[in-house]
């Protein structure tokens, strides 16, 4: 065994974060950690890496006890660490990046051509052929992910943990990632490997390990392992069927149309597209990264402001030119970087409830504090947002409850048509089915919802209709039982005009 | 091409290109005494804008040089009007007290996490009040050492005075150089500027990192108050009023960003001469008020905010064009 921990407790005040929990890293594999957000699944790297300290356990490596103090420390000991955001500086070269801190040296000073010499060798081992000597970020996310895969094994080389590395990737970037991976197995590294794809998982894993509250529940090999059962370990309980056959509802083209947009579109972003949207409804927006999804999104929003078409609602011609006057329409929209547009960290979750009710009355109104309370407490309790209180600032949330907030935000304005960028984006399973059975719930009050999703069977389980987005165009509309994994991945994938259906 | 070095192109091809228009109007412009005096009349201000580049490109701002300068000069002036110490122990005292300063500052950056700009502020007031407690009057500086210094020279082909001060000022542009650019520390520093946290995931000390990038500003703005002192003869506390902003100017102009992280020592001394070229040019014309050199340097620096920002919007989009 390469790596081996036995017992670990961690404990944080109030939380027991690990319990006695046990893992064990074989060379050449590569290992999946799986749970729920606050399941332990970073405590315990976090722990392996010298982040935290541990309370209680053991570690083993190569068979001597390891107590890593710090991240350097253990990647000297031999376990080095990727990240989700890309941990280099972009300011700096491929080759600084990659022989930061042991750097050769000629006479006590820096010999820059060996620095990228040595990056160059490095690189190549890992089927990388670049300019080394251009800024890093100057490169796309995928390679500065494969050159920071390259930095902490060269500098640990036996373990490598992997937090999410794909997360900011599209497919065929998360292929070429793969590829470095299965070859750094083949070379005999432990990797570890974390994500909240199950597809991913499945396709990358040896071994699986599911933490749940703080607890290993499993250890098993992945080829023995189905989907279903793999969710039942991770959310301790039998999925419910709750992801089937809402689509099958074919009644919602006699419901009334809402909102229609005609022609709508902008030069270099999206082509003009035509979009009826009906109350109630649940449209769903897939493509790939790119492809305009966002895009469409941004437009209707007003985010940027259409250049050709219009929209329109019963009454007539709606006024679209910025978010301000999508608000006063009665639109809403969540979108896809949560952490940088969506959420104020700094602020508790009642004040981000507020904000956008507080906005659209005007600074000269104020909500009255117990009014303010009474609204946070109520979304709290009705979105089972899991905190100690109101008054807690945002930023400490787990990503689905950040997510809940900035939902209850658009409710608390009651808006009649809601747009969800990737409204599951990094949440963990169990947050992930609520999320979208309220979703369900708020078109049954009468919203109209569009949702946007990488995630193909998210959105066959929540949308009634589903517009593929590709290449900046609209190309296919699904709806009824064309609503399928199988038919939107032809769509997203087809290249021809032939599948194009509207 | 790497997008980082356009910076430093454009500035090199401004100081180019103004000293050729300075030439077709003035052909004197171009002769040895012209290019001597512009390194002697600019090496104080040229040393401390290297202690300075450190200190922008680790993401930082130091306040204090300016005031510092002022320091050094009154005190060395009023150590040896009163004693009888040779001037080289003065200077070296000066050294390790202006060192110290810098570190102290540096030490209390990291420790409290308070912002650069706030602790070189009070580095500032402080260095300036030292400077009124030795004397409030300008005092002249006789010791016949100073005297020797002065007029030591190299004269170039074309009568031109390489003078003691400018090729200090050139030297320390050198040492800059390699500090920066083929040093770990320098790594470290570029590292800093370019993402505290990540930084230190790549195993950068952030403490001592700091502590010595302003030590190494404070050991600068020192060697540029010994500079001064010879410059002027005299020490006075009310000289060098808003050097350091003139100081960042200059860097800002030679290229560096300046949120950190990016930028050539090359490039400071470029945009040190630059300002000095226009001041040149002012007096060259005669009629011209030297206000112009504020409005140029304005007007600059603008131009360099924007030459930055719009290189970043172009590697942002043809990254994305790329992917």
């Amino acid at each position: 065994m390469l790596l081996s921990v036995q017992a670990m407790t961690k404990t944080f005040p109030g939380t027991r974060a690990l319990d006695a929990v046990d893992f064990d890293l074989r060379a050449g594999e590569v290992h999946a950690l799986l749970g729920e957000n606050g399941a332990g699944k970073s405590t315990l790297i976090k722990c392996l890496t010298g982040a935290y300290h541990r309370d209680g356990g053991t570690v083993t490596l190569d068979g001597a006890q390891i107590t890593p103090r710090s991240t350097v420390e253990a990647q000297e000991l031999g376990i080095g660490t990727v990240y989700q955001e890309v941990n280099l500086l972009p300011n700096l070269t491929v080759a600084q990046n990659l022989m930061f801190g042991r750097e050769p040296r000629r006479w006590g000073l820096i010999d820059g051509r060996a620095v990228r010499a040595r990056a160059r060798e490095v690189l190549t081992s890992y089927g990388l052929e670049i300019d080394v000597d251009r800024d890093l970020g100057s490169y796309s996310v995928a390679i500065q992910q494969i050159i920071a895969i390259a930095r902490a094994v060269s500098l640990s080389g036996k373990v490598l943990i992997l937090d999410e590395p794909t997360a900011s990737l599209d497919a065929a970037e998360v292929r070429m990632v793969f590829d470095v991976v299965r070859s750094l197995r083949e070379r005999g590294l432990g990797i570890v490997f974390v994500s909240h794809f199950l597809d991913q998982v499945f396709e990358l894993t040896d071994r699986v390990t599911v933490l749940r509250n703080g607890q290993k529940i499993t250890t098993e090999s992945t080829a023995d392992l189905d989907r279903v059962r793999l969710i039942e370990h991770m959310l301790g309980r039998a999925l419910e069927v709750e992801v089937s056959d809402q689509s099958a509802d074919e009644t919602y083209h006699r419901r009334p149309e809402m909102l229609s947009f005609r022609n709508f579109g902008r030069r270099t972003v999206v082509e003009p597209f035509d979009l009826d949207v009906t109350k109630g409804e649940v449209v769903g927006l897939a493509g790939l990264l790119g492809s305009g999804r966002t895009e469409s999104a941004e437009l209707m929003f007003g985010v940027r402001s259409a250049q050709t078409g219009e929209a329109r609602d019963q009454t007539g011609k709606l006024d679209l030119s910025g978010p301000r006057a999508a608000i006063a329409a009665g639109f809403g929209f969540a979108p896809e970087d949560r952490k940088t547009d969506g959420i104020v960290a700094d602020l508790s979750i009642r004040k981000n409830i507020v904000l956008g009710l507080q906005a659209r009355r005007g600074w000269a109104r104020p909500i009255a504090r117990a009014e303010q309370n009474r609204l946070a407490d109520d979304y709290i309790a009705r979105l089972d947002i899991r905190t100690s209180g109101r008054e807690k600032a945002i930023g400490d949330l787990s990503g689905g409850n950040q997510q809940k907030v900035v939902l209850a935000r658009w409710l608390a304005m009651n808006p009649r048509f809601l747009i969800l960028d990737e409204p599951t984006r990094g949440i963990d399973v169990g947050a992930h089915a609520e999320i979208l059975r309220l979703i369900r719930e708020l078109t049954q009050a009468g919203m109209s919802v569009l949702v946007i999703s990488s995630e193909i069977d998210e959105l066959v389980a929540v949308a009634d209709r589903v517009i593929v987005v590709r290449d900046r165009r609209h190309v296919a509309e699904l709806s009824g039982r064309r609503v399928t994994g199988d038919e939107i991945m032809r769509a997203i994938a087809s290249d021809d005009e032939e599948g194009d259906a509207a | 091409m790497n997008t980082r070095a356009l910076p430093l192109y454009a500035t090199i091809a401004i100081f180019l290109i103004a000293y050729l228009l300075c030439w077709l109007q003035f052909p004197n412009i171009l002769s040895t005494r012209v290019i001597g005096n512009l390194l002697t009349d600019n090496a104080y201000l040229g040393i401390v804008a290297v202690g300075m580049t450190l200190v922008i490109l680790s993401g930082g701002i130091d306040l204090s040089v300016g005031s510092v300068i002022a320091f050094s000069g009154v005190f060395i002036a009023v150590v040896l009007r009163d004693t009888s110490l040779h001037p080289l122990l003065v200077f070296a005292m000066l050294l390790a007290i202006t060192t110290a300063f810098g570190a102290a500052m540096g030490v209390l950056i990291d420790r409290l996490a308070m912002p650069a700009f706030i602790v070189t502020l009070a580095g500032m007031f402080l260095a300036r009040g030292a400077a009124y407690m030795l004397s409030i009057d300008s005092v002249p500086i006789q010791h016949p050492f100073y005297k020797a210094l002065q007029s030591t020279y190299y004269l170039m082909p074309g009568k031109g005075r390489l003078t003691l001060i400018g090729m200090v000022m050139v030297l320390t542009v050198i040492v800059g150089m390699i500090v920066a650019h083929k040093t770990r520390f320098g790594a470290s520093v570029y590292a800093l500027g370019g993402g505290e946290q990540t930084a230190r995931l790549m195993g950068v000390r952030q403490g001592r990192t700091t502590m010595l990038v302003y030590a190494f500003s404070g050991l600068m703005a020192g060697l540029s108050g010994i500079v001064f002192s010879i410059y002027t003869g005299s020490g006075y506390s009310l000289a060098t009023v808003g050097t350091e902003l003139t100081a960042i100017a200059a860097v800002v102009i030679g290229g560096t960003l300046l949120t950190g992280g990016a930028g050539y020592m090359f490039g400071t001394l470029v945009g040190v001469l630059t300002m000095g070229l226009i001041q040149t040019y002012i007096v060259f014309d005669g009629s011209l008020s030297s206000w112009w050199t504020k409005i140029v340097i304005g007007i600059l620096l603008l131009v360099f905010i924007l030459l930055q920002k719009g290189l970043l919007k172009l590697s942002q989009s043809r990254l994305s064009g790329a992917s």
